[in-house]
């Protein structure tokens, strides 16, 4: 067989115990003129093989500029990264060089984006783009690339495959070119894929067929999937644990079935409360009180104080850590118990 | 769980499969590029065909002229100072310029220095600014700056004003028609060289280049994969346009005297001469005018064309 470019990759290293992907103490500022924009303020959390990491939080959360950190493809400057470590198989990626990551990217760790159109390359056919994976980074022969994007295609369940691979990305549906970018994405077969919202501009039906394809891919391949998303409806059947973010921190840290049965943290409590249900019918619904907070002042103690029905005294000045509720479980709320037996 | 999953593929397929744009069956089982396509469309378009019939006449002009005059205008016994100004007769169809040598002889033979300077000229303008755009919108901060700023300096220079600078300086550097060329570029250049970074830097910003380097696409296959044919066809359409504004510079600066030089022929020059005695015989001016005007619009209509075909959005 071929040597290939995947069997020189530069992440080595001791791999047992470690995660597959372990972010640590990460923290991400932007440096504007108007001032230090602290994005993410010490996010941590760990994917294994085969295990889904749902990350939720609404806009400016941080979720996504994490996931852009991981990925390495934020703009520095302006962004800064002042401490933290990404660990995939125990080598830390930021302290690796640029063509290093380059080699890491794609080929262990993937990424597919919320809009696919604006993520497919518009000039080129979507078959051209799916093989030009294997070209680039397989040293395929341009009929096989070709073969093999098809076969890719048919994986991510396109129909008539065969007749498509020459159309341009314009000329698919949306839930379509989402199928084409996990191909693209799953291509070479990376051991962790973040989505950032991959479902968020599609339709509702549409939505969960590509998050049927997201679990059937995993379950196959055995990757460790961080899923990013703000709707906490899209991660119920599929992520195994949640990490819910808020202000550039993790402020709640649950398996899927703890979260749902009872939020450890008032902002997650607000969250699963503002989905709209049948059974509410002709309510008003709850929406949590107050804008997110500007991140270039964040609040003072909890970030969330200023929107939190359980604030106290304290919740203004101390920062509460991630508590240790059970086992893996954690909630950084200085009054997660109340929180957890719903006494408001 | 199979169930389930043949399900979602099931009715995947069904809500999804008839998308409006998925038509054009017929094309598939060959690999088709941008470039494929773009011709497929241009085939089909009258402006496009009628453009590049005109310019394929031109070219065949430049290259073979005495296919279509028998009189070779650099022979001085084809022309008779007797007969200057005649009207169009037999043998010779448009008549005869102010020193009596044939006019159709001498516009066809005009064509050839109008187009290599003006097909040269382009190609290096479009190569030196087009590089230099890709790579200072591509790096940004100093890069950028240092080319915009050089940039601006050739801007400054009135064109007209710094042809007729490098081309008296150089005169006699035996260049020829060469020296216009160089002097067309080197004011030229900075034109593409905008219009590459600004689309570049367009293009750059867009999800599917970060997308691309997600997926480990190195500096070089951004650059040239992914930004280079997304900010092409702007600089195509402007190069083909410019090709026009080139021959007519070139015919503009041999009027002044410092383009070609006699005794090559060239259109502007013909204007030039021609220009002194317009009011009582308008011919010798008008008819190299006329093939100036027909070249540069049949590049426009091309790079018309051209611009239609390469946007793949608007087919």
């Amino acid at each position: 067989m071929k040597k290939t470019s995947a069997d020189v990759l530069p992440v080595e290293g001791v791999y047992g115990d470690e995660p597959l992907l372990a972010v640590d103490d990460l923290h991400v500022e932007f440096r504007t003129r108007a001032g230090i924009v602290r994005a993410v303020n010490g996010v941590s959390y760990t994917v294994n093989p085969g295990e889904t990491l749902a990350v939720l939080g609404e806009s400016g959360s941080g979720k996504s500029v994490t996931a852009q950190a991981i990925m390495g493809i934020l703009d520095m400057p302006p962004a800064h990264i002042p401490h933290g470590e990404i660990r995939f198989k125990g080598t830390d990626l930021l302290k690796l060089s640029e063509e290093a990551r380059t080699q890491v990217r794609g080929q262990r760790i993937a990424m597919i984006f919320q809009d696919a159109l604006s993520a497919l390359n518009p000039v080129f056919t979507v078959g051209w783009q799916i093989s030009e994976m294997f070209r680039v980074h397989r040293g395929m022969s341009k009929a096989d690339a070709m073969k093999k994007a098809v076969e890719l295609m048919d994986r991510v369940r396109i129909p008539a495959a065969r007749q498509r691979v020459n159309d341009y990305p314009h000329q698919f549906s949306g839930g379509m070119r989402q199928r084409i970018m996990i191909a693209m994405s799953i291509a070479l077969d990376p051991e962790v894929l973040i989505a950032d919202e991959p479902t968020t501009a599609l339709d509702v039906t549409v939505q969960a067929q590509i998050m049927d394809l997201l679990a059937d891919l995993q379950r196959e391949s055995q990757m460790g999937l961080i899923l990013i998303t703000h709707d906490l409806g899209v991660v119920a059947d599929v992520a195994d644990k949640i990490a819910v973010m808020y202000a550039g921190r993790i402020v709640e840290r649950a398996s899927v079935h703890d979260i749902y049965r009872a939020p450890a943290h008032p902002y997650t409590k607000g969250l699963l409360e503002s989905i709209p249900r049948v059974d509410l019918k002709g309510q008003d619904l709850y929406a949590i009180k107050g804008l997110p907070p500007n991140l270039l002042e964040l609040p003072t103690g909890c970030a969330f104080h200023p929107r939190c029905p359980y604030r106290q005294d304290n919740c203004v000045t101390d920062v509460p850590p991630l508590y240790q509720i059970s086992g893996t479980r954690g909630s950084a709320c200085h009054y997660w118990r109340e929180v957890l037996d719903g006494e408001r | 769980m199979n169930e389930a999953t043949g399900q979602s593929g099931h009715t995947s397929a069904l809500a999804e499969a008839p998308t409006p744009g998925g038509l054009p069956k017929a094309k598939s089982g060959r690999p088709a590029s941008l470039w494929s396509d773009a011709w497929a469309d241009l085939r089909r378009k009258p402006i496009f065909l009628i453009s590049c019939g005109i310019i394929a006449v031109l070219v065949l002009m430049a290259m073979w002229p005495s296919l279509f005059s028998s009189v070779d205008p650099f022979n001085a016994r084809t022309c008779e100072l007797a007969t200057a100004r005649q009207l169009p007769s037999a043998g010779h169809p448009f008549g005869r310029d102010n020193l009596g040598c044939d006019l159709y002889a001498r516009t066809i033979y005009g064509a050839a220095n109008s187009l290599v300077i003006g097909i040269s000229t382009t190609i290096f303008a479009a190569l030196i600014g087009g590089l230099l755009g890709l790579v200072a919108g591509f790096f940004g901060g100093a890069t950028d700056t240092v080319a915009s700023r050089v940039t601006e300096i050739f801007f400054a220079i009135p064109s007209i004003l710094g042809a007729l600078l490098i081309g008296s300086t150089f005169r006699d550097s035996g260049l020829g028609i060469w020296l216009v060329v160089i002097s067309l570029t080197v004011l030229g250049w900075p034109m593409t060289f905008r219009i590459m970074r600004a689309a570049v830097i367009t293009a750059k910003s867009q999800d599917f280049v970060v997308a691309a380097r997600a997926l480990g696409a190195g500096p070089g296959r951004i650059m040239f994969r992914h930004l280079l044919p997304n900010a092409l066809a702007p600089v195509i359409v402007v190069a083909t346009i410019n090709l026009g504004g080139f021959i007519a510079a070139e015919a503009a600066l041999s009027y002044l005297g410092v383009g070609v030089q006699p005794p090559e022929i060239s259109w502007g020059l013909m204007i030039a001469d021609a220009q002194r005695r317009f009011l009582e015989a308008p011919l010798p001016l008008i008819f190299p005018a006329v093939f100036l005007s027909i070249t540069v619009l049949a590049f426009i209509m091309l790079g018309d064309a051209v611009r239609d075909a390469l946007d793949p959005k608007l087919r």
